[in-house]
């Protein structure tokens, strides 16, 4: 009882207590304005957050890719794809640090190309401010996307160690110029593209155009892989050794592209949620159009194109994905995904030998995208901003396919570009790598 | 005794089991195989490019019966894997000079 009487006291006192506690710190009236500093802590804390989360589903993409393309070639080339996706994001890592950073958000004078921040020279030591860091890892993973396009159109043909010289040259020089054009001025850059009001929020033509531009340009120098036409021209299909490996890749590609698009923000705030809805929208609309235009073309809803239909809608919403409606959204991706399979075709039929559909997918759709960005502004669209939508569009093509023409043929002269035929026919896993993808299996395509 | 050489479609290979499972047939080999007849294959599309598979996936089944048995499980093969389409496979029968056991050393009808 005594006990009981006690604890019933001392509750009391305490409750008291912390009543008071409570009516003291109601005299201190807390504001936003008077937290000001606190908040923005929060806010900042965030963006890094938000930015590294993102960053690390931009990342998860090369396994998309390295999924993708290698389920849509044979399983002779499946050791040489993995290989390939993981040296030109660890060669991209390396270049972009040391050279293509600085070249992309550096200082200019110009507007052609940045003079500072090489090896990532801003940030001093743990006194700095580390945002050049996060904003450098979130930009890495970007010039890497970029550099990794091209591995699935010279697929199964090209020599290891030219493709090891081009993911240097493009993330070193190729991607982070364009790049300074057009994003810049994010960072301590200023570029004449952007100065002109150009729109591509994530990458549209500054990623995927010049990717696949570069993509175009490696299948041509290349040429085919052997047997893809025959004597008199007629195109033959070489189907992909494992279609579901594919589709997990596209499924891991568009995760990571809820990084790619609203990551752009590089800011933890509530612009991300319309970003997101854009973002699958587009891609759903893509896959859509992709499986209906293939229906009525083929017969029969095509695996193959509605895997790539996903894709083209989402390079296709994302130059415009925080400046378009959720409605727009759907029509750029509905018209991404009629674009790709008619895309497909026709290089195909141009004896362009695009195992993936590379260049359809990034620069034709990236084109699109970027267009589109341009026609369904919301704030409203004008000839001055298709004018300015289409210089980006053919200078992209213009620099990428053009420095990445000479590049390749630059490597094949020297060098030589492609496997001989001996070794294309052991398959570029036993050539290049003396390995099977698949040991205790035969394989006989 | 004979050898009873089998080329079905592969999702057959459950049904010719099952009846040559009640003709008392205690034993095959199957094998995965490729091949065409007179069908020379098939075209499928991939990424809307047309192409010929000129080697169809089917199994092969041997089995080795005494010599009076060979109708009755041609029948029961028949019976099972027949699907009247194109493809259906074919049935070889060859002579076979001696079977043996190896565990036991038994030989011919008993080794069987």
């Amino acid at each position: 009882m005594r006990n009981r009487k006690l604890i019933a006291a001392l509750l009391i006192l305490f409750l008291a207590g912390a009543a008071t506690a409570l009516a003291d710190e109601e005299v201190v009236k807390v504001t936003v304005e008077g937290n000001a500093e606190a908040v923005a802590a929060v806010q900042t804390n965030l963006n890094y957050v938000w930015t590294l989360i993102a960053a690390a589903l931009v990342f998860f993409m090369q396994a998309g890719f390295a999924m993708v393309e290698s389920g849509f070639t044979r399983a002779k080339s499946a050791c040489n794809i993995m290989m390939k996706n993981l040296l030109d994001f660890s060669m991209g890592s390396i270049a972009f640090w040391a050279i293509g950073f600085g070249l992309m958000f550096g200082a200019t004078k110009t507007g052609w190309f940045g003079t500072s921040d090489f090896f990532l020279s801003e940030w001093k030591g743990p006194d700095s401010d580390p945002w050049v860091l996060a904003f450098w890892m979130f930009q890495c993973v970007f010039a890497a996307t970029a550099a990794t396009i091209v591995s699935g159109a010279v697929a199964e043909r090209i020599k290891f160690t030219s493709y090891l010289m081009y993911s240097f040259v493009v993330c070193a020089f190729i991607y982070p110029i364009f790049g300074s054009w057009a994003w810049g001025s994010l960072l301590h850059g200023n570029g004449w593209l952007e100065a002109r009001g150009f729109i591509d929020f994530a990458g549209s033509t500054v990623v995927h155009s010049i990717g696949g531009w570069c993509a175009l340009a490696g299948a041509i120098v290349l040429g085919a892989r052997k047997g893809k036409y025959g004597p008199k021209g007629e195109v033959r299909a070489i189907p992909g050794h494992n279609i579901p490996m594919a589709a997990i890749g596209v499924f891991i590609l568009w995760l990571g592209w809820f990084g790619f698009n609203p990551g752009s923000t590089t800011t933890g705030d509530t612009s991300i949620a319309m970003i997101f809805v854009n973002t699958n929208l587009a891609a759903a609309a893509g896959v859509l159009a992709a499986m209906a235009v293939s229906w009525i073309m083929f017969k029969k809803p095509d695996i193959g194109m509605s895997l790539n239909g996903a894709l083209a809608g989402l390079v296709g919403i994302t130059a415009g994905c925080a400046n378009v409606s959720p409605t727009s959204s759907v029509i750029i991706g509905l018209i991404a995904g009629v674009i790709v399979v008619i895309s497909v075709v026709t290089i195909d039929r141009l004896h362009i030998d695009d195992p993936v559909g590379a260049v359809s997918v990034h620069g034709v759709c990236g084109a699109w995208g970027t267009l589109a960005a341009g026609l369904f502004n919301m704030g409203g669209t004008s000839m001055a901003i298709i004018t300015t939508q289409l210089i980006g569009i053919g200078a992209a093509f213009a620099w990428a396919f053009g420095t990445a023409f000479i590049l390749f043929k630059g490597i094949d002269i020297i060098f030589g570009l492609r496997i001989t035929e001996e070794e294309e026919l052991l398959g570029v896993d036993i050539a290049e790598h003396a390995a099977h993808a698949y040991n205790d299996f035969q394989t006989t395509n | 005794m004979k050898k009873i050489e089998t080329i079905i479609k592969p999702f057959k290979l459950d049904a010719l089991k099952e009846a040559l499972h009640e003709l008392d047939v205690h034993g095959m080999t199957v094998s995965e195989v490729k091949g065409f007849g007179r069908q020379k294959g098939h075209t499928e599309i991939y990424r809307g490019a047309e192409y010929m598979v000129d080697f169809i996936p089917k199994v092969k089944v041997e089995i080795i019966v005494q010599a009076e048995r060979v109708d009755e499980v041609i029948e029961a093969i028949i019976g099972s894997v027949r699907t009247g389409k194109i493809g259906d496979g074919k049935i070889f029968v060859l002579p076979v000079e001696k079977v043996c056991r190896i565990r036991t050393g038994e030989t011919d009808k008993d080794a069987i």
